[in-house]
Parts: C-alpha cells; structure tokens; sequence
C-alpha cells in the first residue's frame, strides 16, 4: 500500500518510492527506507497530510505520498 | 585613539562567514544577533532570492577588535538544490565561480531535529571549509528530556560545536570568540565520496580548481548549475565525457549518499544523544495544531487574522498616511512660497516632492502589512494557513501563503506583491504577483465614488438596499472574481522553475522574536524606498513634464495668464479657467486628443483620456485631473462641483449626457482592470528581478481593461 492510504493515528514503515526525484527530496528530509512513520492527521480538505517521522512534522500532498510505498504495523 | 581602537583595521580582509542552516533553525535570529542593525539586504545576481549580508565586530582576546562579514545564505536542508533558494547555498559553497564564497561557514542546527540538521552539516565538513556547529534551541531541547554529548559529538566530528539559544543571546558570545580564534579545517572527512566514483572525482579534481572529495562529487552531480564551466566548454564537455564513460549515474549517486550518510549520522546519534525520560509534558504544537488545522476553527481562526490585517492596512494605516499627505502638501506650499517661481519651483514642487510624497506615503501600510507576516510566520502559523489551505488555492494556480498578500491587495497592491516573497514555488508567486493588482484597491474608491454618484441614483431600491453601495460591491465581487480566474488561466501558462512540490515542514510553534520582526520590517522599507522609489520618482517626473508643459503660442500665452492671475490673486475661478485650459495644451492634453480616436470606441473623449494618463501616477489622480479639465477649482468642495461638471456635460455626437450608464460603467471597468498605477510596475519590477513580467502585467491588465469597457459600452449604449 502507499502511504497515502495510510489512515491518521496509523503507523507504517517505508518500503520504496516510485518517484526517483521526490525520492532524493524525502530522503534528505529524512524519510529513508525502514524509517518509521505516524500518520497524524489530514488537512480538513483530506490533503495533504500531516506525518511525523524522525521526531518532527512533515506535511504531504496526497499525490506525493501515492509515490512512496508503505507497510503498516 | 579610542576610535582607532574602535575601528577595524582596514589594511587586513574581514573574514567572509557564511550562516548556513536548516528552514526554521533559527538562522535569522542568529544573523540578527550577530549583526544588528549592520545589514542590508539585496537580491542575489540574477535570481530573486534575498542575499542578506551584514558586518559583525568582535573583540578577540588581544583586545583587539576583528571585523567579520557575516552572509546569511537562505535555509537549505541540502546541499542538493532543490529549490531556488537551495541553489544559491549551493552555488555559494561549491562553484568555484561564485565571489561570495567564505572563509567560515557557520552552520545553524536545530537541537530537537539534530539527526536531519546534522546531514547538511555533514555534507558541509567534507567540502572541507573549516566550520562552526551552532546547536540551537537548546531551551527546548532540555524541556524535551533530549541530552546531548558535546565534548564527543564533536570529536567525532571534527569540529567545534556551540550549544546556544540564539533567541536570548546564550551561548552567541562564545560563538563570537570562536571566529577571531583561528577556524581549524574539520579533522576528517566525515563521508568518504570518492570511494563511490573514484574515476569521476579524481578527473573533476584534476580538471577543476577543487581541492575536496565531495566538491569534486557534488559538481559531478549538479554540473548544469556550475556557473564556471561557462566560459569553459571545452572543460565541461571533458568532465561530462569522464562521467558518461564511467557510468555515473547522478541519481542512484544522490540517493546512496543519502542513505550513506544518514547510516554515519544514525550511529553518531546513538552514540551521543539520548532522551532522558520526563514527566509527562504537554506538547504545545500538538494541541495547538488541533485547533489551528481543525476543520471549522481553522479556518475561523485564519478569516479572523486576515480580518486583522485587512483592519490594519486599510484603517490603521490611515492615519499616519493622511499625515504624510498633509506634511507633504504643508511643506510643497511652503517651498513654492519661498522658491522663486518658474519652471524650477514647479519641477521641484509638483514634479520630485510630488513623487517623493508618493513613496513615502506607502510606508505605514509596507510596516503594518510586514509586521504581520513575519509575526505570522516566525510563530510557525503561515506553515499550517499553507496546509489548510494548499488543496483549495493550488487549483486557483495558488498558494496557501498567496491568500494575505491577496487580501491586503485590496487595500494596495504594493505592499501586497512585497509580501510574496514568503511563497517558495516560483510558479505560485508569480501568479500572485500578476493577479493582485486585480483586486480593487483603495486608490480606485475615489474613482468609483464619483463616476457611481454621477450614473446610479442613490434612492433605495425596494426600501432598503441602496444601489450605490450595490454597485461598490459589485467591482469589488468582480475584482476578486477577475483576479481568481486570472490566476487559474495563468496556471497553464507560467512554467514552475524546477519541480513542483509541496513536502514542507510544521515547525514547532515559537513565540515571535520582536527585534526580528523589526529588523524585517524596516528591511523591507528601505528596499522600498530605494528600489521601487527610484522608477517611482523617474515616472513621477515624467508625468509632471507632460501634464505641466506644452509647445506652440497657445500654451505659452496661457502660461503667462496664468503667471499674471496668480500674480495679481485673480478670483479663483478664473484662474481655474486658465489652468484647465493650458492643461489643455501640454503635451498630456495633445496625448488626450491623439488617443481619442482609441479610447472613442469605450465611450471616452479626449478629456477622459488627459485623466488616463495623468492617473498612471495613481488611480486616484483622476478626480483630481478631471477637477481640473472641468475647472472645479476650490478644492474643499472639488467633488460636489466636479461631480456636477460632468453630469452637466453633453456628448456631441449623442446630444445627450455624456456620463450616462454605458460611459460611466465602462469608465469603471477600464480602472477595475487596467494597471494604472506606477508604484505596482515599481515593485513587480524589483520583485521578478526585470522588466519581462511588469510588462505581460501591464499588457494583459491593460487589454483585459479594453476589452470589458468595449463590451460594457456597447452592451449599455
């Protein structure tokens, strides 16, 4: 599944991108792959979404996080 | 003698320092600290990414004082430019090109994110340029329970490291100290690159001036910003051979580093940092964010705060502009009376004070407008407005951040398309930027308010509702309907430099430092006064040449009636008379006659056309222009007998009153749409960095404005 489909309060990890530019931008900002990821919350409009990964708060669009596959836990 | 040792010596180079650092690490704040009020703010070359450069003095521990030039390069989480502003830190550091590369560099981390701050100061230590560590925050850090190694941290890395909380000063004064003792190189490399792609570095080494591993790796990578290569094909067309032949692939290079790198610094993290368990604390961005991100207080907070501003800048300023206005008008007449007369006096009075009154009339609202938004974003706010809003404004081509600065613009564009600057995708802001002027400012009030008295009768339709105050509001529902479809037609147009994205951060929420906001504030006034004020005035002087001065016999025979009424204090209307007959004959009234034959199809004659003109200065100017044409005179009344000049006037062609609901209408529309006003090509100019997007705002306002007063005159003759 891809992180987009992940629901708020929901943890997951990171598997792969498919896309190699947003990759490298996600990577830096350090979600790296095996890098434990909540869902916090959605914008009222249900994007982007709110993440928290390596102790801060990332926002997302859902567009974006359709390219980064995820596994629950 | 205590100057001289007040004084840096000038015969020795200040050293250049570079402040590099993370969004949100506090990085400004640092600058602020160490240079005062010392700094001033320019565009880089080229780009319009704000180059801040400032002077720090230090006294070192002979006594000595050692002059530093601090360069505040804009926040970057990687030496991989992603953004435009990223581009400049890496140009800056890497291009063997750039002039403004440091002795020093300075990088800023935030303590609470130190394992995503330590990868661009990671990458920094390899390029091999001695560097300073300054860990911020470090109030928060211990608030959080977070416990932080130093002494260890730092030998690993291989250079000094200041804890500091750069908000109250603590722990800067050791930073200051640390710059006059000599900066070591860092002990190591803290990532070995060239293992990766020996080949490529060792021939970009070879055929480049660069001494360092990962410079050499970070040209291979990013060569198409490397300014150097410019005048230097052949070179470049050498290394992209050595990296074809070799197989290197920038991407999979990029995205291993990465990964390598974060590897080192997770071990680093482990090592020297852990969490100590607190009591349980309460989270203040968490709670904080579920009111400001809710679905329904959200965006009630946020109309609240845009309510705020608009307050602000429309009323507020108000004051403190009328007192401008007037002192401005005192001292004109003041200087007229004592100069003696002629066309110096009229030059000096209505040409360069005039402009100059112009200019400074825009700083109440720049000041308010500004206070707001860096209130706004140092507190972390403008962050969650981009979030709540960044679904609804992209479909618009907008942004979350595009919405103060396209409200303010309805009470002026100018300090509205200053206020942009905050907005990271070029593509968004320009589109901001090009639609704000569509918003009905205040200048066009003055305008509407006499053409609707002249067209629309004020006796309440139904009772109650007055049509007057219908129309008003329709050309303000029109302006903002115009400038949201402007935008969203714009959107397939404008090309985003580099990629669209929105992967943004929620920093914490922070108290607003209020030097900050100060320091920010009269930054952007001075950039405002000399930047913009400079066309300004050019276009100021221009237009008093043209409304003030004409040729042949007539004009000047007028000229001389005019100088003997005044003169002999000739009654007031008489000399009103001659005023508007000689306007008339300058060179704007001959402009007024040479373009009726254009503005003929909108319902307009040459009169209309003289105020179109002159009110290029401002739209406003028009009631004063036609005040004049129509020889109102007496000012304290100037609206009542204006307004009954033009009612009074007849349309030849017609027989009928020219100002009837087809000319009036079509009158309004045309300032609705068209960019009159000198100050917002003053500004757009300075903020796109050229001439190209003042004049495609210009043309297409313009045709935009001709079209509708065409299809409204048309429609209602």
């Amino acid at each position: 599944m891809t992180l987009a489909e992940v629901k708020p309060g929901q943890q997951c990890v990171i598997k792969s991108y498919s896309d190699q530019w947003l990759k490298l931008k996600l990577m830096e900002m350090g979600c790296l792959p095996g890098e434990l990821i909540k869902v916090i919350r959605l914008a009222p409009p249900g994007d982007p979404m709110a993440i928290s990964v390596s102790n801060y708060v990332l926002a997302i669009r859902i567009s974006e996080a359709k390219t980064v596959e995820v596994e629950l836990i | 003698m205590l100057l001289s040792e007040i004084k840096p010596v000038s015969s020795v180079r200040s050293l250049k320092v570079a402040l590099v650092g993370n969004p949100n690490s506090g990085k400004s704040t640092l600058f602020n600290v160490l240079t005062g009020l010392n700094q001033k703010t320019a565009n880089f070359p080229g780009v319009t990414v704000e180059k801040r450069t400032g002077r720090c003095n230090v006294k070192n521990t002979e006594g000595k004082v050692e002059s530093f030039e601090i360069i505040d390069l804009p926040g970057s989480y990687s030496l991989y430019p992603k953004t435009p502003d990223e581009q400049i830190s890496f140009s800056v550091l890497c291009d063997p090109q750039d002039d403004a590369k440091p002795d020093i560099v300075i990088v800023i981390a935030e303590g609470t994110n130190l394992k995503r701050n330590l990868f661009l100061c990671s990458q920094i230590i390899d390029l091999r340029i001695p560097v300073i560590l300054a860990v911020n925050m470090m109030d928060i850090v211990n608030y959080k329970g977070i416990r932080i190694d130093f002494d260890n941290l730092s030998q690993e890395l291989g250079i000094r490291i200041f804890p500091m909380i750069a908000r109250t000063g603590v722990g800067v004064q050791e930073l200051k100290q640390a710059l006059t003792e000599t900066v070591p190189l860092p002990d190591h490399e803290f990532l070995d690159v060239r293992q990766f792609a020996p080949t490529v570095v060792d021939q970009i080494k070879a055929i480049a001036p660069i001494t360092s591993n990962y410079g050499a790796y970070q040209l291979a990578n990013n060569i198409e910003f490397v300014s150097w290569f410019k005048n230097r094909q052949e070179k470049k067309q050498k290394i992209i051979n050595v990296i074809s032949d070799s197989g290197f692939d920038p991407v999979q290079q990029q995205a291993y580093e990465t990964l390598e790198r974060y590897k080192v610094i997770s071990g680093i993290m482990s090592r020297h940092v852990r969490m100590e368990p607190v009591q349980k604390r309460p989270e203040w961005s968490k709670r904080l964010d579920n009111v400001l991100t809710h679905r329904v207080w959200g965006y009630i907070i946020f109309l609240v705060v845009l309510f705020m501003i608009f307050q602000a800048i429309f009323s507020w300023a108000q004051y403190p502009m009328d007192f401008i206005d007037d002192s401005f008008a005192l001292f004109g007449s003041w200087l007229s009376s004592v100069l003696p007369s002629g066309i110096l006096n009229d030059l000096l009075v209505n040409g360069i004070l005039a402009g100059l009154a112009g200019i400074v009339i825009f700083i109440p609202q720049i000041t308010l407008l500004f206070a707001f938004i860096v209130i706004l974003e140092d507190t972390g706010y403008m962050a969650r407005v981009s979030f709540i809003m960044d679904k609804l404004m992209t479909r618009y081509g907008l942004n979350g951040r595009s919405l103060i600065p396209l409200i303010s613009g309805v009470a002026c564009a100018v300090p509205s398309i200053m206020g942009t600057r905050t907005i990271q995708s070029w593509k968004q802001r320009i589109i901001t930027i090009m639609v704000i002027p569509l918003m009905s400012c205040s200048a066009r009030l003055p305008v509407y308010t006499l053409i609707i008295s002249i067209i629309i009768p004020s006796s309440p339709i139904s009772g109650f509702i007055n049509p007057q105050g219908l129309a008003l509001m329709s050309l303000y529902l029109l302006g903002f309907v115009a400038a949201i479809a402007a935008a969203t037609f714009l959107k397939y147009i404008v090309k985003e430099k580099g990629r669209d994205f929105f992967v943004m951060e929620l920093p914490l929420y922070r108290v607003p430092r209020w030097p900050d906001a100060g320091i920010a504030v009269i930054d952007k006034v001075k950039v405002f006064l000399f930047d913009a004020g400079k066309i300004i005035i050019a276009i100021s002087i221009i237009l008093w040449f043209l409304a003030s001065q004409g040729y042949g016999d007539k004009f000047k025979s007028l000229n001389r009636q005019i100088e003997q009424a005044t003169a002999l204090q000739t009654n007031p209307v008489t000399l009103s008379a001659l005023e508007a007959q000689r306007l008339e004959y300058s060179f704007a009234g001959q402009i007024g006659h040479l373009i009726e034959p254009a503005i003929a199809p909108l319902g307009f004659d040459w009169k209309i056309g003289i105020a179109l003109i002159t009110s290029f200065a401002a739209r406003e100017v028009f009631v004063g222009t036609m005040s004049t044409i129509y020889s109102a005179g007496n000012e304290s009344k100037t609206k009542m007998t204006v307004r009954d000049k033009m009612m009074a006037e007849i349309n030849p062609t017609t027989g009928k009153p020219r100002y009837n609901a087809a000319t009036g209408w079509s009158l309004m529309l045309f300032y609705a749409f068209a960019l009159q006003c000198m100050s917002t090509i003053a500004v757009v100019k300075r903020e796109t960095g050229g001439w190209k997007w003042p004049m495609i705002q210009l043309g297409y306002m313009s045709a935009l404005a001709y079209m509708a007063s065409f299809i409204a005159y048309h429609l209602l003759s």
